[in-house]
Formats: C-alpha cells, structure tokens, sequence
C-alpha cells in the first residue's frame, strides 16, 4: 500500500442486466455482466483490463463513470465516495474522467464542427469562460493530440479514422482529467496508425499525468500499455496483477488459453 | 504444382467525376491448388477491390484490366478462363461453384430471414436445379459437418441470430463449400471474433484447403494471422503489391520498408516495444509519381520519386517493389 489513497478503488461491484425475454415469458431471466469486481488504480497508472466480447469489460468501464449505477459496491474516486455524489459534487468529480470511446465515427456528432465537439465539455463545465479563451483552449488541445487549428471548422466526416480518434481524445482531454478511461481505443484502426494512437495516449500520459484505464481485447496492446493487468471472463475478474506477471506466468486456465491463441509473430523482422 | 488462380497485371479502374483512379493496380500473383496465399494491407490498400474484382462484384462502372486466368475443370476436361473478362451469366456460373467468398461479418452477409439449412440448400439449387430436393439437403447437411458445425441437423434448422459470431462463421464457410469451390476467398473473416474462436475458424479453413485441395485467398490487416495460415503472403500498398514471397521469409527478413514498418508498428506479447508509421494511407486520387510509400519513408531519397519501382527479387520466391534491393 502506498502512501496515497488510490485514484480509484471499486470494491465488490455487481451489476445485472434483465434479458427481455418473450412477452409470454413470466420469469424475467438476469444476465450478471459484472460480477463481484474490486480493483485499485494508483495515480498515474495504466491499469489494463482485458476480456472477450461478452466478458462485462465495457459495462466496467460505465459503472466505474456512473453512466449505469450498479446493484451493489463502492466506488471512491480520490478518497471520495463517487456513488453518494450528487448535484454539483457530482459534476465536479465527473469531470476529473473522461472517456475514449472505440469507434470515433459513432461518438462524435456529425453535425457539429471539431471546434465545438471539442469545446463542448468546457462549455458544460465552465460557462462563464468567454468565446476567446474557449477558441484557445481547444486550439491547444488539438495541438496536443497532434491536430492543427486549421481543422476548427471541419465536420468529421472529412477526416481519417486516425485523425477521428486524435478528436475523441482531444474531447476527453481538454477537461484536464485525472483519469481516462479508453474503451478499445485502436480496434477500429489499421495497425500502423493503431499505433500512433497508442503512442500519443502514452506520450499524453506522461505530459498530463494522466492516468489511464484501458480497456480492449487484444492482449499485445495491453502488454506494450500496462503496469497492471486484470483478465475478465464472464463479469468476474478471474486473474490480476503486474503486467509482467500475468502475462508471462499466467495461472489461471483461461488467461493460458487466451495467450495461447494470441497469433503470434516471428521473432526477427522489422528492420530491412 | 500448376497455378490454379494466375494473376497477370489485373486492374480494377474506378472512374471519377475527373479522371480515374486504380484501387488494384497491375497485380501479379498466383495461388496453387490447396495453398493458402496471404493478403496483406491496411484499409483502404486495395485487398477488398481485388478479391470483388476476381469475383465479378466490383462496382458499377469499375472496368477491369489484364488477366486473372482460373482452372478449372468442364466434363472432366481442364479449362482456363479468364475471370477479368467475365460478367453476367457466365461469372455467375462460376460464383458459387468454382470462386466462393467469404466475408468478415457472416451476420451481414446471411439473410437474417432465413434458415441456415435452407440458405445452403439455395447456393446448391442455383447450380443443380434438378436435385431432388432430399440430395440437396444432404449435401448442405453434409457442409455443415465439413465445417465442423455442431449438431448439423439442429442448426439448419435455426436462423442466423441464433448462433454465435464462430458458428455463423463456420455456417458462411458450410455455404461457401457447399458446391466444392476450387478458390475460395476469404476476406477478414477473422477480424470481428474473439482470439480463440479466431483460431479455430484459422485451423478449419487450413483443413478445408487441404482435403478439398482448395485455393485460398486470405485477406487479413494481421501480419500474426498471415504467419498461421499462409505459406506465402503478399503484401499490398495504394493498389500495387510492394512485397511478396514465402510468410516466413518476409516476416523474419522483410525487404520493404512498408512491411518492416507494419511488422514493428504491431504490439507484441513480449520484447520490443512498437513503433508506429507516420503518416497516413495516400489518397488514390493523389498518388505520387514515384513509389507510393515514400512521404513516409525513413529512407526515402530522390531515386525513389521519378518512376514506381519494379518488384526485385531478393531471392528467386522473395519479390519487392524498392530500390534498395540490390
């Protein structure tokens, strides 16, 4: 235990679902998507959560941001108790973390410019700043994520997917958060530029001190990202701890099952 | 062995509102009965266009060029037909019975309305109208074994949503076989399922292309993927292919520096960190006059930028599209 409380500790967290079965159907049946999962992220990590579809990562990753309540558990974000937090208190942790969603085409507004897809959280969160300072605070963001001013008044349509996802993050940064949770951040992407958007959310990381909650399928880019790791199956956390370890000497049957049909490459390679 | 697929500059054209631009452009590959040939690029590089080309799919309008020569096989007697100049009822002929495809979302690509079974059956009526209609529901009965479905008799029976993203999968290549294709194309078919149902589907097609001596075309964005399936893989980039040659070789020694690039662009379980490509895919329509991948070349210099470069020859099965090949 360190000295500091973590930046966000959830202890036994559960929540179900109700599958709508047939109208003719008394019992309701329940689908557990997340069951009894505690974690810790300390400041500045990159904590890694892992699972096939189906596995309960994404409705993680809701709970942990309140868009779903869950059944039961806590939540304390900062040393504060995140689901008593209501009103005003509750805007003001929510914007200490952000999200990152997967596909960039779905989560940003086609109608809206990228200068106001960007400013609107500002917006939202500090309406008394004037047109002049939000123009720049957005413009500095995009600078950050490797957009220039020029790209303001465009829609997002006009822009690669790699260049979408440098917005999505560009949304979720200008806040200054603590935390960014990214939701499979580079699955919809080509390798090459998958990789150039891992490369700025760790360049970010060190530059804001962010800290990071990643989130996806793919047990490579988990490993390259991850001081610590936890594998789901089925809602429930079934092996966690330092990337390193987990990744190596995996113990538990489906964490050895999911590594062993990771396709691997040829040692070598690379260089020409 | 004699090429069953042999392509000689095929080109697929699409026409602009100005001019024209070329999504395949002057491919040169072939495929041998039961081999796996592995087709590699990021969107947008062509992979899609070519295996739609050679199934007489591409878009209106889109004129395709050069030769894409198919064997196969009328009364018994060895044929050679060119796909490039086949259209209407002769491809259709063909799709299904000597091409079959397989796409990367099965859900998309079966009807949603209808029953497995009877979505077989109807690829295999289209070709053998006078079946009688209980030889036609064993054959299809008989291609849900062959693709390792579970239960065949169950499932043909059920629709679509009522099977999981492997089994609608298995079900797409049950329909894909079901008439004993000599080429089968398979386009990301992987890309939206879990790394262990990835695998397994990965393992069947393997077999498939070895009891059926299947040709197998696999389009994929995963140099891993290639490295499981493919004995040999070619690489594609704005249309043309830069590299080609057996997987192994190009993996552990690429020649290209696009490929290079791909390959320390991947994350990896363990060892070197990643290291990504800058910049982006080139539009088709704004294509230097040199070699494509230079802008984002680390050793781009002024010999690459006059004219596209020819595939060299590493070594006699290994080709690239670079002048540092000596």
């Amino acid at each position: 235990m360190t000295g500091a409380a973590p930046l966000l500790e959830a202890r036994h967290l559960r929540k179900a679902f109700v599958v709508s079965g047939a109208a003719w159907e008394k019992s309701e049946r329940r689908a557990q998507a997340v069951e009894d999962v505690s974690l810790e992220i300390e400041r500045g990590e990159t904590f890694g959560v892992v699972g096939e579809s189906g596995c309960g990562k994404t409705t993680l990753a809701r709970l942990l941001l309140r868009l779903v309540e869950p059944d039961s558990g806590e939540i304390r974000f900062a040393g504060e108790d995140w689901l008593a937090a209501s009103g005003a208190h509750m805007r003001q942790i929510r914007r200490r973390m952000q999200m990152v969603f997967q596909d960039p085409m779905a989560s940003l507004d086609p109608r809206m410019r990228v200068e106001a897809i960007v400013g609107e959280p500002l917006e939202i969160h500090e309406p008394a700043l004037g047109r002049k300072e939000l123009r720049s605070r957005v413009a500095d963001t995009l600078e950050a994520v490797g957009l220039t001013a020029d790209v303001l008044p465009r829609y997002p349509h006009e822009f690669s997917g790699g260049q979408r996802q440098r917005i999505g993050i560009a949304r979720a940064l200008i806040l200054r958060p603590d935390l960014i949770i990214a939701d499979e951040p580079v699955s919809a992407l080509d390798v090459s530029i998958g990789a150039q958007i891992l490369e700025l959310l760790e360049r970010l990381q060190r530059e804001f001190s962010l800290t990071l909650l990643l989130i996806s399928h793919n047990l490579p880019i988990v490993a390259q990202l991850a001081s610590r790791v936890a594998v789901m199956q089925a809602g429930r956390f079934v092996e966690s701890g330092p990337a390193s370890c987990v990744l190596s000497a995996p113990e538990h049957p489906y964490t050895q099952t999911l590594l062993a049909a990771v396709p691997k490459l040829p040692a070598g390679g690379g260089s020409v | 062995m004699a090429a069953l697929l042999e392509l000689q500059n095929f080109t697929v054209e699409l026409p602009r509102p100005v001019g024209s631009v070329r999504p395949v452009n002057e491919v040169s590959l072939d495929i041998a009965e039961g081999e796996a040939l592995g087709l590699v690029g990021e969107s947008g590089c062509g992979k899609t266009m070519l295996s739609l080309g050679l199934m007489g799919l591409e878009p209106h309008g889109a004129r395709r060029d050069g030769r894409a020569w198919l064997e196969i096989s009328r009364d018994g007697l060895a044929a050679r037909v060119n796909l490039a100049a086949m259209a209407g009822d002769g491809m259709r002929k063909l799709r299904g019975r000597e091409i079959a495809m397989i796409f990367q979302e099965p859900m998309t690509a079966l009807d949603p309305v209808m029953r497995i079974g009877a979505q077989i059956e109807e690829a295999i009526r289209v070709h053998e109208p006078h079946l009688p209609q209980a030889e036609i529901h064993r054959r299809a009965i008989e291609s849900l074994e062959l693709a390792s479905v579970p239960q065949p008799d169950v499932r043909a029976r059920q629709f679509p949503h009522q099977l999981s993203g492997g089994l609608r999968q298995r079900a797409m290549i049950a329909m894909a076989v079901a008439m004993r294709p000599r080429l089968l194309i398979a386009d990301e078919p992987t890309t939206a399922l879990d790394v262990t149902v990835q695998k397994q589907i990965i393992d069947l097609l393997l077999r498939l292309c070895k009891e059926l001596h299947l040709a197998l075309l696999f389009i994929t964005h995963d140099l891993g993927v290639v490295a499981q399936i493919a004995q040999r893989v070619a690489v594609m980039y704005a249309g043309r292919i830069v590299e080609m040659g057996p997987t192994l070789e190009v993996l552990a020694r690429p020649s290209h520096p696009y490929t290079a690039g791909l390959l320390r662009a991947a994350p990896r379980l363990e060892g070197k960190k990643f290291v990504p490509i800058p910049g982006a895919v080139p539009r088709l329509d704004d294509l230097p006059p040199g070699c494509a991948f230079a802008p984002r070349c680390e050793f781009h210099r002024c010999e690459c930028d006059p004219a596209v470069p020819d595939l060299r020859e590493v070594s006699p099965e290994h080709l690239a599209r670079c002048i540092l090949v000596p």
